[in-house]
């Protein structure tokens, strides 16, 4: 009789409700009458979500203790369940604001697609060993690959499903050298084995660790391994591009802050100046190249790479605050961006072309909810008051400051000043510049019919946008939980 | 409590008017009840309000985000208390002149207007740093829009202008709220006792010294006051440079008095060049918004003349002279717009002769053009007055630019009332005697009388300002924290 591991089923329940869900979708594609197809898998996939959101809070509810689960491939604990219920929030909202899109086939692949991305991801924070992480974001690149070249009559979506493919193989394959080399030096896989081994001052474990480091800084599109980032944002489908943009972050960083705490303490004197180095430059990078776009959809993009540089500023604080920073901070930034692409979204169906900025001309005043609403997720993006991401920049800020990092701050205080350029040109066009566009354009295919869901996810995000401030005690409570997960 | 409400109507107006799906006239009409409702309570705040106590009247105190120790800290003093007042008077003058103006988009503007409103008596409430950070920078969301939407011709480089000092000042503050409030562990400003950081005392002398405006930093004011519709002008100048006033009285002078006293002689220069200057560019201005807006900013000089005198005279005048002298500016820009609307100009070269015909629009500008050269006996002699005996103290050769600079003011006033009223009769004016109506006059009229009260009894607001009327004492008496049990 061999022993079986005993499995903690509920600490793998919302990745699982949400795979299943994803498989009850494809399924759909196949069987389920066309008519129906479009109701019936943005009802199963919205559901996949919010189980997987639920459970994970049931998990977040019922692990105050981190436990490392099935041979300490994956932790139980709070971090990994509040990123997860973050992801899978963002999920449903991404779900609702394409069910008004007018895709004609791959209906039922798509939203399977998002799902088990969704899965993916929600397995990829708890993972707490190399062979897990790697298998985690497989997992959800590929589903994300075949999602940015799912528009196949759209050569742009082609060419961004291309791109992201040989950049993130390429990614993935830094990344794996590097866990084969951390591997090499110290036999071991799992995070926390990792620490206590004894290798770790040979030369091979730390170019693992600088190479683990470039092959998450893909995935969390900081500079400099952020050149794909807005290509693939501004080619894939809008929808998916707020996925991206959210989920992945969220994902993306989350794992590198647990990684680099759990199994990198000792060294810590590297990675930060490492970290420190990449946040500085995404922020430089990202504010200024996004002054220059006129894509929105490609300006967000680069706007994202500068969030990659503020949510790094919290991983070099080290600490507990700055765990707590960055969990906070997420929360409006994931709100106002699948709001922002949302609404992006919402226009390019309208205008049948890409939104460029004189695209969104006089959006203000025609959709007044919709221009309130990319208003406020602006505000949130640059830091204003009034929103979530002032308190997000200000948590993030105060913890590099209590860890000695003040020039940090002023980078971030810099680049905040300097992301000011572009997100007031967005609110200009929103309001101050009379349309150019869509005189034509209603004149010939007249008042698009409401789209309430996508109204209902902007909604939501915009709730959570402004909430995140006004409540901005309760939600840091719970992220100060969560970051309590990792030893420090 | 009843200081939250007073921040809570205007914006719960705003929510109403942006909300509701009501005409033009209803929303107007709205508007205008909020803002009333608003007058209302504050007015009847003042019978319980004990301008001698030196306990915070009306004060309200939650934690808002404890790990960072933020607080929602409201509650008024004295001062605090005035500066509420101008601004819900103003604030009311301004929406009546947005709805006789009958604005276009009511709903949008209307609830800009009210929003506005609300953030400046956050601003002027705040007992807590980032709630301060927070109202002051949320004014700029309105005044960003109104200014940019409504505005004149050139109004697109007046905002990017506007935006950018504003901005540029208020992130060298939000760095320096930072650095202070961190290192105390607290923002309250009852308990984050004082600092000797030169830096930090920089970082918010900045963003006051772009509100103000001050010499260097005025590049904004031009446009800003001539391409913002004018009743927004009138909020600017007569309200939101009050900002500053505030910054300076309650948060630089108490937290910060060792770099005030090294910094005292470099910011007096600043602010009498200010005063000179501005005084100068307002009589060389070819338009009366121009005049209007470089006097508001000489007059601003002026005004922290008296802060940083840190003496009683100098804070009981410069709190006195902060509300006339928001007063007239306003009264003055609303006029202006009311001149433009009947010539289409406000160039002096195609106006003149505006007094043939029109005795109630002559009174009222010729009534405002008094208080601004402040003649002995109006509210603005006496702020002015106080003001100098107060940086008396700190050389005579302040006095001296400032008495010079007041015989400036009556060059510029008379020029303004024979500009406008007298002189040939320009050819931008029509012949049919439109005289102020009723409506307009109602909106002048408050101003105007407000002003005559406070010249019968300047003590009203001088003697009302500070508790025990010891500004000096009590003001220094902010750099010791409270003890907290």
């Amino acid at each position: 009789m061999i022993e079986t591991p005993k499995v903690d089923w509920l600490a793998l329940s919302p990745t699982l409700a949400l795979l299943g869900l994803a498989a009850v979708t494809l399924l759909g594609a196949v069987i389920v009458p066309r008519s129906v197809q479009r109701l019936f898998s943005v009802g199963v996939s919205v559901g996949g979500f919010v189980t997987s959101a639920v459970l994970a809070g049931v998990v977040y509810e019922r692990s105050p203790d981190g436990t490392p689960l099935i041979a300490e491939s994956m932790t139980r604990d709070r971090l990994g369940a509040l990123a997860a219920i973050v992801i899978a929030l963002s999920g449903v909202a991404v779900v609702l604001a394409s069910a008004g899109d007018r895709r004609r086939d791959h209906v039922g692949e798509y939203y399977a697609l998002l799902a088990a991305a969704g899965a993916g991801m929600v397995f990829f924070v708890s993972a707490s060993n190399l062979m897990t992480l790697f298998l985690a974001l497989e997992w959800f690149s590929i589903s994300l690959y075949v999602l940015c070249s799912l528009d196949t009559h759209r050569r742009e979506s082609l060419e961004s499903g291309l791109k992201y493919l040989i950049v993130g193989s390429f990614g993935s394959g830094i990344l794996l050298f590097g866990c084969a080399l951390v591997y090499g030096a110290t036999g071991e896989l799992g995070f926390t084995s990792i620490q206590q081994a004894t290798g770790a001052d040979d030369p091979l474990f730390v170019t693992g660790l600088a190479l683990i480091l470039a092959g998450l800084g893909f995935k969390v599109s900081a500079a400099p391994f952020h050149m794909w980032t807005p290509d693939v944002y501004q080619g894939a489908p809008t929808t998916v591009t707020a996925f991206m943009a959210a989920a992945t972050k969220v994902a993306a960083v989350v794992v590198t802050y647990r990684l680099l705490v759990t199994a990198f303490p000792e060294q810590s004197e590297i990675w930060t100046t490492a970290v420190a180095v990449l946040a500085v430059a995404s922020l430089a990078i990202g504010n200024l190249a996004a002054i220059a776009q006129r894509d929105v959809k490609r300006m967000l993009a680069y706007s994202s790479v500068s969030h990659a540089g503020f949510l790094l500023i919290a991983v070099v604080a080290n600490s507990q605050d700055g765990g707590a920073a960055l969990l906070y901070y997420l929360v409006p930034y994931v709100a106002a961006s699948v709001g922002a692409f949302a609404v992006v979204a919402s226009r390019e169906r309208e205008l049948e072309r890409p939104v460029s900025l004189a695209a969104l001309e006089g959006l203000g005043w025609e959709r007044p909810f919709l221009g309130v609403a990319l208003w406020a997720f602006v505000l949130s993006m640059a830091g204003f008051p009034l929103t979530g991401g002032f308190f997000g920049k200000l948590f993030v800020f105060s913890a590099a400051y209590d860890a000695g990092y003040w020039w940090l701050v002023v980078a971030g205080v810099l680049a905040t000043a300097l992301s000011l350029a572009y997100y007031l040109t967005i609110i200009r066009a929103l309001y101050m510049r009379q349309s150019q566009v869509t005189g034509t354009v209603i004149a010939a295919g007249g008042s698009p019919p409401r789209d309430l869901l996508l109204n209902g996810a902007v909604g939501a995000a915009l709730a959570v946008t402004i909430g995140s401030f006004v409540l901005v005690q309760p939600l840091v409570d719970l992220a100060k939980d969560a970051a309590a997960s990792l030893p420090f | 409590m009843l200081t939250t409400l007073l921040i809570a109507v205007p914006l719960a107006g705003a929510l109403a008017v942006w909300v509701l799906p009501v005409s033009r006239e209803s929303t107007s009409g709205l508007a205008l009840l909020a803002i009333l409702a608003e007058l209302g309570l504050w007015l009847g705040s003042a019978r319980n309000f004990d301008f001698g106590s030196d306990l915070q009247q009306y004060s309200a105190s939650h934690t808002w985000f404890e790990e960072l120790g933020i607080s929602y800290a409201v509650g008024l003093y004295g001062f605090q208390y005035w500066l509420v007042g101008l601004t819900i008077v103003v604030g009311a003058c301004a929406i009546g002149y947005g709805a006789w103006a009958g604005r276009d988009r009511a709903r949008a503007y209307f609830g800009l207007q009210l929003f506005l409103v609300g953030s400046l008596v956050g601003v002027f409430a705040a007992q807590d740093l980032i709630l301060f950070y927070v109202a002051f920078e949320a004014m700029l969301i309105p005044l960003y829009v109104l200014i940019g939407v409504w505005g004149g011709a050139g109004r697109a480089k007046a905002t990017m202008t506007f935006v950018l000092y504003t901005m540029v000042g208020s992130l060298l503050m939000l760095a320096a709220i930072i650095a202070f409030g961190i290192s105390q562990g607290t923002f309250l400003l009852a308990e984050i006792g004082t600092s000797t950081n030169e830096w930090v005392f920089l970082g918010f002398l900045a963003a006051f010294a772009v509100k103000a405006p001050l010499l260097p930093f005025h590049g904004w004011l031009r446009a800003a006051y001539t391409e913002a519709p004018p009743e927004v002008a009138a909020l600017l100048s007569g309200v939101v440079s009050k900002a500053a006033v505030f910054g300076l009285v309650w948060i630089v002078l108490p937290h910060f008095p060792e770099p005030v006293e090294d910094f005292r002689e470099l910011v007096l220069v600043l602010a009498a060049a200010t005063l000179v200057y501005g005084l100068v560019l307002a009589f060389r201005q070819p338009d009366a918004r121009g005049v209007i807006a470089y006097s508001s900013m000489g007059q601003m000089g002026l005004i922290v003349l008296g802060i940083f005198a840190t003496n009683d005279l100098g804070l009981d005048g410069a709190i006195l002279h902060s509300v006339s002298h928001g007063l007239v500016s306003a009264g003055l820009f609303l006029v202006a717009g009311m001149i433009e609307v009947r010539a289409g100009t406000g160039v002096f070269s195609e106006l003149g002769g505006f007094a043939k015909g029109r005795p109630l629009l002559a009174t009222i500008v010729m009534a405002l053009g008094m208080f601004t050269l402040a003649v002995p006996g109006s509210a603005n002699f006496a702020g002015e007055f106080a003001i100098l005996a107060g940086v008396f103290a700190h050389g005579w050769g302040y006095a001296a630019v400032g008495a010079g600079a007041i015989v400036l003011a009556a060059l510029y006033a008379l020029r303004l009332i024979s500009g406008l009223l007298h002189e040939r009769r320009g050819t931008s004016v029509r012949d049919e005697p439109d005289d102020l109506a009723g409506n307009e006059l109602a909106l002048v009229v408050p101003l105007v009388a407000t002003l005559a009260v406070l010249s019968a009894w300047p003590a009203a607001i001088s003697e009302r300002s500070f508790p025990a009327d010891t500004p000096a004492e009590f003001i220094g008496a902010q750099s010791v924290p409270e003890v907290v049990p």
